[in-house]
């Protein structure tokens, strides 16, 4: 339908839904903003303030197993009860400081190690020609569209005793007893690089291509070896890339929960698997909700602040 | 300019890496021993026990359902957020709203899955709904977190969007509605299919979220993969990778025809 058709045609329907709508004392303006507002209140805001509420409560034995916070009296007065012992059970245990520093560190080292696979294989994609560079990006998005959970099972076949890299290491005689590498930090680190590299290369390959063959040729003719370039100037010019390719690998490994279960050993500390545990091994709902509040705040609110200034930097830059 | 070899071996190695477990888990699903890696022979028969498996034929059913509808529904919340967020310049409670559309993609997902499951115990205790946990809570976890993802891929697609197409529909003395109908939509649609693709194959893919908000007796395929696989490496699992991993293949190299045919690959995400 062209547009002088579209204009032509009979407009009725929607005049009746306003009419409608405004007899509701609706605009459609209001609609279209009320609709996704109300869902996000109601399924992203609520329950965090919910979570809230079952930290402060205290943990009973019952279904759902903790204790109403705000009580009626039979003789009409109100009571309400703050439990704060399950914060300070978390900060006078060390399993959970642990848990939650290990996090970072676990997702710290495998955004450097991330970085560092990743540069070389975004570079020489940004500089290939079209059609190689085509089937290279597709071949680092083909990753992503399939199961993570089933990307991390491929790794359980690959490093168990048995596995595969322990057979051709045994079958060339580089050792004779298979290593352990299943159920080690090592091999969640392994885990965690392998799954959001494509997260690394993406952003590091949108910024490199951006990068103009002049500078680097300007800077050789001046003398300037292809080391002292990159340092000088493809380096440099990259960070941008570098920063939302860190965040975007750094932000999803930090909560990681499936990885750490699936290949960690069982003293691999991270905060998600400690707040996986303490709701469906120990049923402790308050103690999980203060592990999540506690996360929030410590973890969440940091990156959500870190991200709007890295999009006010963005916006600088244009 | 000259490549040195040095970046081309880290280059080869970095794919290498990427694919080794990929191609491992495809060639010992046709392997026809009970050990996973250890060789024995061709054999299809892990692909016929895999059909045969009725457990996960049925949560694969009931995951590509969920699926389907909340990418749906985040699709149109997703949508309607956008067009408030970019067209409306100003309303109240929007510097919330953009909070809250972008909080969910940092926001890790046990604490996601955590906060929901709370919030439907607390409604059933209040208003009696949602009458206990199942495909219904599952779906609205999903929505709620694929449309954060369709938000930020249509909000870029709409603030590139050229404004005085929509702008002359309006002088020519069509209704708002219609321009988004007619004018609108139609231009931000391969936004919208990416939204939806993206929002589909991420609740395809959540285990954790599921676990929280899922009740008894309607298990996702995550979950049941997940259970499986806790417990070893099992062949009908490598199968049935392989056959996701097929089916991912061709939907990305038919999106990558589709966007050289256009001529110039377009930005999508």
């Amino acid at each position: 339908m062209t547009l002088m058709d579209s204009l032509a045609a009979d407009s009725r329907p929607w005049a009746f839904l306003r009419r409608l709508l405004a007899k509701a004392g609706l605009s459609g303006r209001g609609l279209v903003i009320a609709a996704p507002m109300l869902w996000l209140l109601v399924f992203f805001l609520v329950p965090f303030l919910v979570v809230t509420k079952i930290a402060l409560s205290e943990l009973v034995i019952a279904s759902p197993p903790y204790a109403p916070m705000i009580e009626w009296t039979k003789g009409g007065e109100l009571i309400v009860k703050l439990n704060f012992g399950n914060f300070q059970f978390l900060f006078s245990e060390p399993l959970y400081l642990n848990a939650y520093l290990g996090s970072i560190k676990f997702a710290a080292i495998s955004t450097l190690i991330a970085l560092l696979i990743a540069y070389p294989m975004a570079y020489l994609i940004a500089r290939s020609g079209e059609r190689t560079r085509n089937v290279l990006l597709m071949l680092v998005i083909l990753p992503f569209w399939t199961s993570f959970l089933l990307r991390v099972y491929a790794w359980i076949g690959f490093l168990k005793g048995n596995g595969v890299v322990n057979n051709v290491l045994m079958s060339v005689g580089i050792i004779h007893d298979p290593i352990v590498m299943l159920q080690t930090d090592f091999a969640v680190y392994l885990g965690i690089v392998y799954t959001y590299l494509p997260f690394m290369i993406l952003p590091l390959y949108a910024n490199l291509v951006k990068l103009e063959d002049d500078l680097l040729e300007a800077s050789a003719d001046l003398g300037a070896r292809p080391f002292m370039t990159f340092l000088t100037i493809t380096l440099p010019l990259s960070l941008p890339g570098i920063i939302a390719g860190s965040m975007l690998v750094f932000i999803p490994a930090v909560g990681e929960f499936v990885i750490p279960a699936l290949l960690g050993g069982p003293d691999t500390l991270m905060i998600g698997r400690i707040l996986w545990d303490e709701f469906f091994s120990n049923r402790d709902w308050p103690v999980a909700s203060s592990v999540a509040i506690i996360m929030v705040v410590a973890l969440v609110f940091p990156i959500m602040i870190m991200r709007s200034a890295q999009d006010r930097m963005e916006e600088k830059a244009k | 300019m000259k490549r040195s070899p040095v970046l081309k071996i880290a280059t080869v190695l970095g794919f290498l890496f990427l694919y080794a477990p990929i191609v491992s888990l495809v060639v010992f699903s046709f392997n026809e021993n009970r050990l996973v890696t250890v060789w024995s022979g061709f054999s299809l028969k892990w692909y016929g026990e895999l059909f045969q498996n009725d457990q996960l034929v049925g949560a694969a059913i009931l995951s590509l359902q969920i699926a389907a509808v909340s990418a749906t529904l985040a699709l149109v919340l997703g949508t309607l957020a956008s067009v408030a967020l970019v067209r409306f310049r100003r309303f109240r409670g929007k510097t919330l709203m953009i909070g809250m559309v972008s909080a969910p993609l940092v926001m890790p997902d046990v604490i996601i899955g955590l906060s929901l499951l709370l919030l439907f115990v607390s409604m059933e205790q209040l208003i009696g709904w949602p009458a206990g946990r199942g495909t219904l809570t599952v779906i609205i976890a999903h929505a709620t977190f694929g449309m954060a993802y369709v938000t930020v891929v249509v909000q870029s697609r709409l603030s590139d969007l050229d404004i005085s197409l929509e702008e002359a529909a309006q002088d020519l003395g069509a209704t708002p509605a219609r321009v988004f109908f007619d004018i609108t939509l139609p231009i931000i649609s391969p936004a919208l299919v990416s939204g939806w693709l993206l929002s589909f194959t991420l609740s395809l893919d959540d285990l954790v979220i599921a676990s929280f908000v899922n009740g008894p007796g309607s298990s996702t395929l995550p979950m049941v993969i997940f259970s499986k696989i806790r417990r070893g490496v099992s062949p009908d699992v490598n199968a049935l990778a392989t056959i996701i991993i097929g089916l991912a293949a061709i939907g990305v190299l038919i999106a990558m025809l589709i966007a050289l045919r256009q001529g110039k690959p377009r930005r999508t995400a």
